[in-house]
Parts: C-alpha cells; structure tokens; sequence
C-alpha cells in the first residue's frame, strides 16, 4: 500500500515536473529565436541599412532602406481597406444587427480569416494585379488589408458588446439618438480594446511574405506612389535568406530582427493599452 | 490623445503623397536569375547615368520572366531558354503584338559539386551527367564518374542531386544540352524551364541550388558560371562534341558561340548547346531579354531602347569582370538593327 | 447635425411609427444604413473569394475531375498536374508537427492552468502570446540556418544509424525534409494549441478537481485522469485550431521542406506542400491549365483549412458550454 502511494507520488511530481519542462521549453524558444537575431543580425544594423537602397548582387554593402518603407506603406494601405470596413461592420454587429444577419456575417468573417495567406495572394492577384495589368504596392495592401477585415470585425463586436449597458441606457435617457450614442459615449468606452485588436491585426499583417509574393512583388529602388511594386520587409528577407550570398544572410537576418522587434513592440504595447483600459471579458 | 493621433495619420498620408511626387520613370523587369549578377549591375550603373529610369529588375526565374511579360504586369522580361512557338503565339494572341528577343550576354551552366574530400576538378562525360540526372548513376564511386577522374579518391556515398524548383532558363539550358546527348532523357524529361525531374531536391533559383549545394555533402547541381566562381564552389569540366574535357570559362564559352554568330536567325532564337569546336564549352548559351514590339508608353519605349542600345555598347565592358562572354560582334550588329523594330 | 425633432423623444428604437424620413434626418438610420454596407462588404468578399477560386481553376477541374486527387505527376512539360504529392506533403508535416506540438503543448497549459501560480501563469502567456506574433519568415530563417544544419548532422545520424532500416527512418538526408518542416511547424503551432487549452482547462469547474482530490487522488491524477478529460472536446479544438494553422503555412515550409513533388515514406525525404509549391511556381505559371491547377490546388487547401477551422469551433464550444452547464 504504502509503496504504491509512493510510486503514485512520485508519477505524480515527475509528470508535473514535466509540464514544467514543457512550459520552460515553450518559452525559452521565444528567447532563443531573439537571441538567435540579436547574435546574427544585431551587428548589421547599422546607419547604412536602414537608410540605404539595396546594392547591385555580389556588392558588399547595402541596406534595405526601402523595404522598411515599403513594409510601412503597405500597413498603412492594408489599414486603410481593413479598418474601415472592420470597425464598422463591427459597430453593425453589435448595435443595429438581427441575429440572423449577425450570424451570417460573423460566419464569413471566420472564413476569411481561416484562408491561408498564399491563397488571400491568388485572390488579390486576380482582383488587383491581372485588372490593373501589374504589381502594385495596391495589391499588396488589398491583400494585407483583407487579412485584418477578421481579426478587426470580431474583436470590435466584442468590445462593443462589453460595454455595460448603464452608459447605453443612461445616453437615451438624455435624449441621445443611436448613432450619437455610437459614437459619443460606446465607441470610446470600448476604444481600448478596439485600439488593441487593430494593432494585433497589424502585427499580424506586417509579417506576413507570401501574399505579397505576387502582389506587391518587390523593388530595388523607392516605390513612388500606390501603382509601383515595392520591397518589403518579409519579402526581402525570404529572398535573401534563400540565396547563396553570405552578405544577404546577414541582412537578411537583421531585417528579420528589424521585422520582429517591431511586431514585438506592437504586441506589447497594445497588451499594455489593453491592460490599463477597463476590464472587458476575453472570450 | 484623438488629436496627436490625427497629426500622425496626416503627416503619413502627405509622406505616401510626396514619395509618390517625384519624376522618376520606373520600368519593371522580371526573369532569369542566370544573368542577374550583370543586369542588376548593368541597371544600378544606368540608374546613375540617367537618374531619371530606374529599371527594376527581380530575379524570379526565366519561366515567371515569360509568363509576366506575357500578362503585361512587367514592361520585359528575361530568359536563358528563348521562348518556344507555342509560347510565342500565347503571347501574340494576349498583347496583339510580337515579342522579341535580345540577347544580351553569353553564360554557361556549370556541374557543381560538394564531395567531401575531393578538391580536384572532377571531369564530366555527357552519359554520366545524364545517367546521374537521370537516376541511374546513385554514387559518386560508379565506374562512368570514376573512369575519366583517374587518381582521384571517389568516395562511395550516394549522390544527392540538386536542380532548381522553380522555372528556370538554367534549367532550359541544361535540359536541353541533356537531351541533345542522351535519347532517354529527350523522351522521359525532354527541355523545357522546368520539368519533372526523376530525382534531386529542389532549390529556388540559382542562389537555392548554391546554397543547397554548398550546404549539402555529396551534392551536384548545375548553376550557372557565375554563381559557382562568386561562391568558390567547386565545378566540373564537361566533355565537348570534340571529345575533350573542357572547363566553362569566358574564352571556351566565346568559342561555342562563335560558331553560332554567323548563322544567328532573324529572331536570335538559338541553342548553341554542344556546339562544336576543339575549345568550345558544350552548355552555353545566350541569355535574352524579352520585349514587346509595340510599346505604348512612349518614355517607356525610348527609356527601354536607350539601354539596349547602350547594353551592346557600353554594358558589354561589365561583362568580363562577371565571368560572362561578350556577345560576338556580329550578333552586337544584327541587334542594333534589330532594337528598331520595338515601336 | 440632429436638432430636437418635432416628435416626442423616442424611447430607443421601438417606435416604429416615425417615418422613414425623420429617422433619416437623426442620423440613425444612415448610420445603420452604412454600418450594414460595411458588414455586407465582408460577406460579398468572402463570397467572391470562394467564387474565384471555383472560376479559376475550371480548366483545371473540368480535364482532370476526381482524379486530380490522386495522381501523382506534376509535370509542366507534359502539362500533367496531380494533388497527390502536394497533399500528402502537407498532411504529413502537419501530422508530424502535431505529434511534437501535441504533447509539448497540453504539457505547458496543464502547467499553466493547474500549477503556476496566477501571476506566473499569466507572465508567461504573455511570452507565449508573443511567440505566436513571430512571423512565418522568421521561422523559416531560423528553420534555414539553424534547424536544417542540426537535422543534417545530429538527428539525421543519430536516428538513421541504429533505425534507418525501417522504411519511416531509410534513405539519405540532405537537410530538408518532412521531419524538418514538421519541426520547424511544431514550434509554430505550439502557442495555438496551449493558449486555447490553458482558456479550457481553466474553464473546468473547480469542484471537479476538489472532487478527485478528496478521493484521494494525487495532484497528477486529478489533473490527467478529471480535469483534462473533462476539457477533452475544448483541447481537441485547440488541435484543429493548430492543424488548420499548420495546414496553411507557406513561407517557413517552403524554405525547409526541399521542394521536391514526390512520395516517399520516409521523414527524411524532401517533399513538398500544397503552399509552398503555389508560393514557388504561381507567378511561373506558363500556360492556362499550369496557373489553374495551381488554383485549383489553392482551393483544395481552403477547403481542408475550412472543414478543419469549423470543426475546431465546434468543439470549443461545446466545451466551455459545458464547463458552464454544470457549473451553474
């Protein structure tokens, strides 16, 4: 008796041990794939990589100036397509909607959002690039910008929802109309959250490489305006990474540092805004 | 806190605006990544003589070179395999025009090889490259490798074949030398940008297959020349139609085309694989870029024909220094002519 | 801007007997009137997505019909396309991914929902959120130059030597190979399947754990013999969620899997994936029936990920409803 008791105790704290060991190996890998950029890229960021274009293959030197630009001029544009439509489909869920609708509306989102990004990159290149007759940074961003249409739309629902039905009730009650409560007294209760899904939505988007495969496509030089095909990050650093030039592996591995720091800095920060902002019920 | 937030939203707006404001005329390139060492040379020195074009040329393979030209989503294109008839019509009945061919440098595919213990040049006989593309031939210690490479030390390991995964002229030009010597490989695989291969791991354009070789013991891959002397991989000497074991440099390239120069067809469409000559380096080839007869844009036009006509001239100085043959002076004379017909 | 109407004030939006034009005139209606527009837009999109996938590979479906699924040449010259290699590379990576992500994962949430204390557990969700943020380039960065060099020279020797006899573990490596995508997918996946299950297991009622305990069972045995059946639907969603997720991963597969269209059983083979092959030859595409049965392809892994993503809803559901059924 007493000897199985004890061998069950011992089952039972190696196997706890071991989630732990689990746990610590989940999270180490976060800090090995920094320390792993740190090491390799740490010493390529310098002033002439991020301000400079690009040089001429088997030429030492060079930066990715442009594909940092680029990278920021297709958030922006995916912003543009995704949180328009996003916030406000989100205001209709939960403010004018039926449940019918609702539903049918939720259910496409959930779709969008499940459909891999190479495939978002065939859907834009029909949409944008074969219409259009060429590459665009355009396409690039539609591509982008459907892939935070989901992520927007659900997450203003929800905080939208979460907003205590007190500052509703109290705004009619003075007289408000809908859309005046909408916009004066629920939007900026929920802003917080809202603030925190769009920025998660555009982490998620400024990393992303294969729709801009064939949309955005990539440029040596400065992209001017919208109708240009530009160089982006992601894009940059899977050309680079696959070629047989030792310099571009070292860029590519300080823009995958440049990338990932900047994508680690907007989940935290928008955790953060998130966190101090009033409590709403994570689903 | 909405106010900074406005303040920022409209200085990145006006900064989108006024990147966009400039002058600078952009032409989009896309193709093989066989040339691209010299044309990314080519355009960076053209950028700086005329500021104002700036040719934006990626390096995506000769097969998405030709279907994006094709499309019309880049203003040219860039293969090693010259478009074939079906190709051609494909794009005649989509552009309503014809689409020519330049050609621009003289390059070669090289055997490139990673085996361990072994730094000598390794010579190549046609049946064993295609019995090792093939399939058939599985280790480096098999009599059709081993006999031409007496005295050196052929370790009994597999071989590990390297080709590109993507559509590439590299590929075109290998195939179609492979298919000129071996009657098997004509009718299993046969020459094209890409094919089925029979076996191998597939890398992405020559810096995949480089790497791959590179990083890869007992591999053999084919790249172009190029690729493999800025990489300090170790290649081949392949046998001529003449029989001798010949090793890809610029002078052994030059040789296989000069042949080739005097009967150069109207449309510069020619395979000058295993060619023949005592010198001449038996996978060579031209390498072409490819634009539409009929042009619209007319600054597009002028832009496109300045640096053709430039390429032949000046551009053809870079070619040495890059381990790429000139082109022989006929064909310089016959393009010339030529680069009139874009209109 | 809305002035005091004529009319008494509504109380909300129950009196329907206001015309059409003074709800105009408050606004309420134009603004439920563009709200709706915008909400329709996702839907026509979604719509004209799926649309276009259909549209786009009719060549494709039309010359090959069923058989598309089961042939194995993809030939460009002889203008030959089958799904069979592509399919079976991406459903063994993810299968391989799942079999390392599986165990790591409801490891790390058991951890995190039954024995780190609130602080902890949060402190490193957070961290586990963040790996979730790593882009898939990244991954295939670090998947290049670190993954791929150690399969070459540890784990390849180390498992082929004593087991290369069996047709799983036979053949040479070269680096990139199934094993390694599902590797380099494991780590991917991993936040899905533990942030998910962490949510469940938390969900799971208090006294079910208490219930165990006071039988006398150690703390090892109420977690894996009560709490995690209990969460079992909730933690299989948590699978479906990563699998789908896994399913649809292109750039950090196309740099290791080794690009190579065919069958082999063996781990160490190189194969290649129903993403990366789209992602390698869709702008190549010469020739109508090449680029449709690329979308074609395209469509087959929407729908995989879409059968798979539903499922996983499914399932969460039915488990947090469940935690709160008996709770109540």
């Amino acid at each position: 008796m007493n000897a199985r008791l004890r061998w069950r105790k011992f089952v039972s704290n190696f196997m706890l041990t071991m989630t732990g060991v689990c746990a610590f190996v989940s999270v180490a890998v976060l800090f090995l794939i920094l320390g792993y950029l740190l090491f390799n890229g740490g010493t390529s960021i310098n002033w002439a990589f991020l301000t400079q274009l690009p040089k001429p293959v088997g030429e030492e030197g060079g930066g990715m100036a442009n594909a940092i630009v680029g990278s920021a001029k297709l958030l922006l544009g995916a912003s543009l397509l995704g949180v328009p439509i996003g916030f406000l489909g989100g205001i209709y869920l939960a403010e004018f909607s039926g449940a019918k609708v609702a539903s049918v509306v939720r259910y496409a989102a959930d779709l969008l959002n499940g459909v891999p990004s190479i495939v978002i990159g065939i859907f834009a290149f029909s949409m944008v690039v074969r219409p259009f007759k060429g590459f665009s940074a355009l396409a690039g961003a539609f591509a982008l910008g459907l892939m935070m249409i989901p992520i927007t739309l659900r997450s203003t629902e929800e905080f939208l929802n979460g907003v205590p039905r007190m500052l509703r009730e109290g705004a009619m009650a003075l007289g408000a109309s809908k859309w005046k409560t909408i916009a004066t007294v629920i939007v900026p209760a929920a802003y917080r959250g809202i603030l925190t899904a769009i920025l998660l939505a555009l982490a998620r988007v400024a990393g992303e490489a294969a729709p801009l495969l064939f949309t955005s496509f990539g440029n040596r030089f400065w992209s001017q305006g919208w109708t240009q095909p530009t160089a982006a990050l992601p894009e940059m650093i899977f050309r680079y990474a696959g070629s047989a030039y030792e310099d571009w592996h070292r860029q590519a591995w300080a823009a995958g540092l440049v990338l990932l720091g900047l994508i680690l800095i907007i989940n935290i920060l928008a955790r953060t805004i998130l966190s101090r902002g009033i409590a709403v019920p994570r689903s | 806190m909405k106010r900074t937030a406005l303040l920022i939203a409209a200085v990145l707006v006006c900064c989108t605006l006024v990147l966009g404001a400039q002058n600078h005329l952009l032409i989009n390139g896309a193709g093989a990544t066989f040339p691209y060492p010299i044309y990314s040379k080519w355009f960076d020195v053209y950028h700086q003589k005329n500021s104002n074009f700036e040719f934006n040329y990626q390096s995506v393979g000769s097969g998405a070179g030709i279907k994006q030209v094709t499309e019309g989503t880049v203003d040219f294109g860039g293969s090693d395999g010259p478009m074939n008839d079906e190709q051609m019509k494909a794009f005649q009945d989509k552009r309503s025009t014809q689409i020519l061919h330049f050609p621009t440098v003289l390059g070669a595919a090289v055997p490139t090889y990673n085996v361990p213990g072994v730094t000598a040049t390794l010579n190549f006989t046609p049946e064993a490259l295609a019995g090792i593309f093939l399939g058939k031939i599985t280790k480096w210690n098999d009599p059709a490798i081993a006999g031409p490479n007496k005295g050196v030390n052929l370790p009994a390991n597999d071989i590990v074949v390297v080709h590109r995964s993507d559509g590439s002229g590299t590929t075109y030009m290998w195939t179609d030398y492979l298919s000129k010597v071996s009657e098997e490989w004509k009718s299993k695989v046969s020459k094209a940008t890409s094919v089925n291969w029979p076996v191998g791991l597939g890398g992405k354009g020559s810096e995949g297959v480089t790497g791959l070789v590179k990083q890869t013991p007992n591999a053999i891959g084919y790249v172009e020349l190029t690729y493999a002397l800025q990489n300090n991989i170790a290649f081949g000497a392949v046998k001529n139609a003449a029989g001798n074991f010949v090793k890809a440099d610029v002078a052994s390239v030059s040789a296989a085309a000069a042949g080739a120069a005097k009967d150069m067809p109207a449309d510069f469409r020619v395979s000058i694989t295993d060619a023949p000559g005592k010198t001449a380096y038996p996978i060579s080839s031209f390498t072409w870029l490819l634009v539409p007869a009929k042009i619209q844009d007319a600054t597009k036009r002028d832009a496109i024909k300045g640096f053709l006509k430039w390429m032949l001239t000046d551009g053809q100085s870079y070619c040495e220094q890059l381990s790429y043959a000139k082109l022989p002076k006929e064909v310089v004379d016959k393009e010339s002519k030529a680069i009139n017909n874009i209109q | 801007m809305a002035t005091a109407t004529p009319t008494l004030p509504s109380a909300g939006p129950v009196a329907g007997s206001r015309s059409f034009l003074s709800k105009l005139r408050e606004g309420d209606e134009i603004a439920r009137l563009i709200t709706f527009l915008f909400a329709a837009t996702v839907v026509l999109i979604t719509v004209l997505l799926v649309y276009e996938l259909w549209i786009d590979s009719t060549l494709a479906r039309h010359k090959f019909g069923w058989h598309f699924f089961v042939t194995q040449t993809w030939d460009p010259v002889m203008d030959e396309y089958g799904a069979l290699p592509f399919i079976y590379g991406t459903l063994v990576s993810s299968t391989l991914a799942l079999l390392i992500a599986v165990p790591l994962g409801i490891g790390a949430s058991i951890f995190l929902a039954e024995l780190a204390p609130a602080r902890i557990s949060d402190t490193l969700q957070f961290f586990i959120d963040l790996l979730a943020a790593v882009p898939s380039v990244i991954y295939g960065l670090l998947g290049i130059f670190i993954v791929v060099p150690i399969m070459r020279e540890w784990i390849y020797p180390a498992i082929n030597k004593p087991l290369g006899f069996l047709p799983l573990f036979k053949g040479p490596s070269y680096g990139p190979c199934f094993l390694t995508a599902g590797m380099v997918l494991a780590i991917m996946v991993i936040p899905y399947i533990i942030s998910v299950s962490r949510e469940v297991l938390l969900s799971v009622p208090r006294d079910q754990r208490e219930a165990a305990l006071a039988l006398g069972s150690t703390r090892w045995e109420s977690t894996w013999k009560v709490v995690v059946p209990f969460a079992k639907t909730g933690i299989m969603g948590s699978v479906f969620l990563a699998l789908a997720r896994a399913l649809g991963e292109t750039m950090a597969v196309t740099m290791v899997i080794g690009n190579t269209p065919k069958i082999a059983a063996s781990l160490f083979a190189p194969g290649y994936s129903i993403a990366a092959v789209i992602a390698n030859e869709f702008t190549e595409a010469t020739g109508e029936l090449y680029t449709q049965a690329l979308i074609g392809l395209g469509l087959v892994l929407f729908l995989l990920t879409f059968i798979l993503n539903g499922l996983a809803r499914l399932l969460i559901i039915v488990t947090t409803q469940k935690g709160s059924k008996v709770s109540a």
